[in-house]
């Protein structure tokens, strides 16, 4: 038992690195002094991070991202708020089968979905742009935000409602002063993670984007480049501190999600 | 007398929690034996001590005049009934039954035989295809039962197994258990927080304090003359009254202000007379209420002060004396009872013999 | 009842409706829109809307397609595997083994994964590469004397950067269908004589199946349409059906062969899953 246990440990160190590899050489190449992207390393430098503030084009891709990003996780939590409060709180025929299909993004192939849905628009004659890069997203987050909101609302026990009810609350008031606080942290979480997702968004901007491209197909565009790798590093070392922010946001509300209900019980 | 399973002087800790403190318990062949105790007290922990769950700080477990140091619950001869069943969901009745059988060479004829020798012994004749999610939860419990039996351990060990039972269910499997246990001759070692449960199953019972075993007797040994104060109000009801007492060759005389001159014989008093301060047990059911009109000599007389009614008895609380603590009184509602008022001032009748004296 | 029934319907659909619909114009309709699409032709930029099984013959009997379908399912299926076969050990240390630190393995597990997709591809070309980090390790260590190519722009690669990608979406499904074994079914079947080789694949195997399969099908499904990464560390050899649909809607202008290409790969992957899911069905069983 003790032996086979260390095999593990070790083995799970050593997997551990194998994951690690990639996301430790970003910030090491986003520091070091050379243009080519290899060891050895030749020295330290903040040069990448200072050309990055005199990038329009990336300014620009920026913008777009933030603009894609809040508008899909703010479109994909209203609506992952629907449909999870019916799925936990009814019962009725079509349930499963509606919801299954909704989560269906969840295991496509992107490229299916960037295909079809580029398809569609080009054939309605629609010009391609940032709303339709906001749709694609809010299509591929809506399953993960389900899924939390899910885990926020089956926290939340009905008894809670039906007090509420009957102290004279209607459904409205109901809705804003009990469940609304009660699921806050949820969808706090939701859109932290519908944020994040979208951020690193790739093919479907890839396939959707007209001329304004967000960051993403902004990085893809300058691995054609050699010389601006290391921009692009230093570019990926900020979006690796950010993402970590957000998501330990989103981690600190999940966990105050699931808090509250020990409170409540 | 054979002494199946023995625990020498066993402790156990997690972290800082001493769950079993320096337990000592001696657990004859073929009996019923029960570890009672109220919650935390460390009955589970001891019984997974006995099956190898748990590795003991220090001391020793023998069974069957073996140490089982080092020795993994796979390779123990014991079994355990989990107190959520712990039924395989992947496995059906037979399959979870015949899980342990692994090993044992033998053919499909021979386990078919065991299976269902078993699941009749269990009472779950022909339910052998049955999927461990359909079954309820007596039907759960009888196929862990069955599952651990057709192993035939030398020690059956079972953590609370009925608490998961409604009430009328929970006393048929008592029975039914008990019955188990004559027919199959197994030892049975059955943890409970359930008084009437040990009392009812067992021919031994361990009660357990705080990770230390406080009294092991039979249990009527257990509710007559129990060994402390905590074992006395563990297992029913008890009155006590805090007297001063003299030693005597072959008892203590206690002059007392309610219960008059009495005198109690040595082994109905546990503990050593110091300062002279003896607290007397009585239990409710050995003070009766006599009617007003008869004679009244030599009688306590006290003032009904509460009533309560539980059908077959009813519970009364009396102050004998101004300032003495109301002793609980219970009297079988029989045909023919008195009906007695809040209020009103009756007399009472003791069972001297049924007197135990706690010394510090 | 009846009454009741009907609001609860009424009530659910009202909530439903909203994302359902939302769904269907964005994701049911496109589908359909590209099921159509691969049934017509295109001829530089005019459409020609007559039924025709064309693009479908000649995605399944142009060598190119059947090379790049079959060589798409063989990377997808191998990433699979190691990924989930690295992923089960891990996933069991931490559910067995992690004790009070359970929380911070996960979490030093998805560390990485928050990088960016696309950067984290680009990085195992530089681990990968001739001059690359892998390389210049094994040479300081002495254990080649001439840096290895057979791990860079080809279906090797692929695999490696996919096995690497994919992890946490093996290891975080496996690790909850292990965290949710009761544990006193372990120790039943410890009781009951298994010693541990026997209590794994008794009890905890079976019981994580449903882990097992989810994280296969979580994996498998969208690795066969990556894009990315055969882009980057492909090279040619390591190209996937992605990259050709890619190719044939934009460069090509052959909209309806891309449609016909994204339907083929979307028929022969539900197929491969739920081929998959019935065979494993005895152990998905809701317990
Ligand atoms: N694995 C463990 N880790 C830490 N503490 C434990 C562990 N198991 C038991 N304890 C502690 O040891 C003490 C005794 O626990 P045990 O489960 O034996 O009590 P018990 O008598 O069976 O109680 P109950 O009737 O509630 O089941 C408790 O204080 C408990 O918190
Ligand atoms: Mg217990």
């Amino acid at each position: 038992m003790t032996r086979s246990s260390k095999y593990l440990k070790f083995f799970a160190f050593t997997y551990l690195i194998f994951l690690y590899a990639p996301a430790l050489l970003l910030p090491i190449f986003s520091f070091n002094s050379s243009q080519i992207i290899a060891f050895p390393l030749t020295g330290f430098t903040f040069h990448w991070f200072e050309t990055l503030l005199h990038q329009s084009t990336l300014h620009e891709a920026l913008r777009n991202s933030l603009i894609v990003a809040v508008s899909s996780s703010v479109l994909a939590t209203i609506l992952g708020i629907l449909a999870s409060r019916s799925a936990t709180r009814y019962d009725f025929t079509g349930k499963q089968i509606s919801l299954t299909f909704i989560l269906a993004p969840l295991v496509l192939p992107e490229i299916i979905v960037g295909v079809a849905l580029l398809i569609v628009l080009m054939q309605l004659g629609l010009s391609l742009n940032l709303w339709s890069v906001v749709l694609g997203h809010t299509l591929l987050i809506m399953p993960f935000s389900i899924l939390i909101m899910n885990s926020a609302f089956n926290n939340l026990d009905i008894s809670l409602e039906e007090a509420s009810m009957d102290l004279g609350e209607n459904q409205f008031g109901t809705f804003y002063r009990i469940i609304l606080p009660l699921v806050f942290p949820g969808i706090m979480a939701s859109l932290l993670i519908g944020f994040t997702l979208s951020l690193d968004e790739f093919i479907i901007a890839f396939f959707l984007t007209g001329t304004d491209t967000t960051l993403p197909v902004y990085i893809w565009a300058q691995f054609r480049f050699p010389k601006k790798l290391p921009t692009t590093m230093a570019l990926g070392t900020l979006l690796l501190v950010t993402s970590f922010i957000l998501l330990s946001l989103s981690e600190y509300f999940r966990r105050r999600a699931v808090n509250s209900r020990s409170s409540v019980l | 007398m054979n002494n199946l399973v023995q625990v020498q002087n066993v402790s156990k800790s997690f972290g800082e929690v001493n769950a079993v403190k320096g337990v000592s318990l001696e657990i004859d062949q073929g009996k019923f034996f029960s570890l009672l105790g109220p919650s935390g007290c460390g009955k589970t922990t001891l019984l997974r001590l006995i099956a190898g769950f748990e590795i003991p700080n220090s001391g020793k477990i023998l069974i069957d005049n073996k140490s089982m140091d080092g020795v993994e619950p796979n390779l123990r001869p014991t079994n355990m009934v989990f107190q959520n069943y712990a039924i395989f969901p992947h496995l059906n009745v037979e399959q979870n039954v015949s899980y342990g059988l692994r090993k044992k060479n033998l053919s499909k004829a021979e386990k078919d035989e065991m299976i269902s020798q078993v699941l009749e012994l269990v009472g779950l004749t022909g339910l052998n295809q049955r999927s461990a999610n359909a079954l309820s939860g007596g039907q759960k419990q009888r196929v862990a039962l069955a599952r651990a039996l057709i192993l035939k351990p030398k020690v059956l060990l079972l953590d609370e197994p009925l608490s998961a039972l409604d009430k009328k269910l929970r006393e048929q499997m008592q029975l039914e258990l008990r019955h188990l246990q004559r027919a199959v001759g197994i030892t049975f070692i059955l943890v409970t927080h359930d008084q009437e449960e040990a009392l009812t199953m067992s021919d031994k019972v361990a009660v357990m304090f705080d990770g230390e075993v406080e009294q092991v007797d039979s249990p009527r040994k257990l509710y007559e003359r129990p060994a402390s104060q905590r074992v006395a109000s563990f297992i029913g009801d008890m009155n006590f009254i805090n007297e001063k007492a003299l030693e005597t060759k072959d008892g203590l005389k206690v002059k007392s202000k309610i219960l008059g001159d009495i005198f109690i014989p040595k082994n109905q008093v546990s503990g050593k007379l110091s300062n002279n301060k003896i607290i007397i047990g009585i239990r409710p059911e050995m003070i009766s209420i006599i009617t007003k009109n008869s004679d009244s000599k030599g009688l306590i007389s006290g003032k009904i002060t509460d009533i309560s009614y539980f059908g077959v008895t009813t519970y009364y609380k009396i102050e004998c004396g101004s300032n003495a603590k109301a002793l609980s009184v219970s009297a079988q509602n029989s045909f023919g009872q008195m009906d007695y008022k809040i209020g009103e001032t009756v007399k009472l009748k003791m069972d001297v013999n049924s007197l135990v004296g706690f010394l510090d | 009842m009846i009454f009741a029934i009907r609001t609860e319907t009424k009530k659910g659909w009202r909530l439903l409706s909203i994302p359902f619909i939302f769904s269907l114009l964005l994701l049911a309709a496109p589908l359909t829109m590209m099921f159509l699409l691969s049934f017509w032709t295109q001829d530089y930029l005019v459409l020609d809307k007559t039924f025709t099984l064309n693009n479908y013959i000649e995605a399944a009997t142009q060598p190119v397609y059947q090379l790049l379908f079959q060589r798409s399912l063989i990377i997808s299926l191998t990433v699979t595997f190691f990924t989930v076969l690295l992923a089960y050990p891990m996933a069991y240390f931490i559910s067995f083994h992690g004790g009070e630190r359970k929380a911070l393995w996960l979490f030093l597990i998805t560390i990485p994964f928050w990088t960016s997709y696309l950067l984290r591809m680009f990085l195992w070309k530089v681990i990968l590469g001739y001059n690359g980090v892998f390389n210049s390790l094994l040479l300081w260590l002495e254990m080649i004397t001439e840096p290895v190519t057979f791990i860079l722009y080809n279906a090797n690669a692929v695999v490696i950067a996919l096995t690497h990608g994919w992890a946490p979406f093996a290891i975080l499904p496996i690790f909850v269908s292990l965290e949710k074994i009761d544990r006193s079914l372990l120790e039943a079947s410890r009781d009951l004589g298994d010693g541990p080789f026997h209590q794994f694949f008794r009890v905890i195997l079976p019981l994580s199946a449903p882990g097992v399969v989810g994280a296969a099908l979580i994996i498998f499904i969208p690795t066969v349409g990556d894009y990315i990464t055969p882009k980057l560390v492909g090279g040619t050899d390591g190209l996937m059906i992605a990259n050709m649909i890619q190719v044939q809607f934009s460069k090509a202008n052959n909209a309806p062969l891309a449609a016909a290409l994204s339907a083929s790969s979307l028929m022969i992957v539900a197929f491969i899953s739920i081929v998959f899911v019935l065979f494993n069905k005895k152990y998905l069983r809701r317990y």
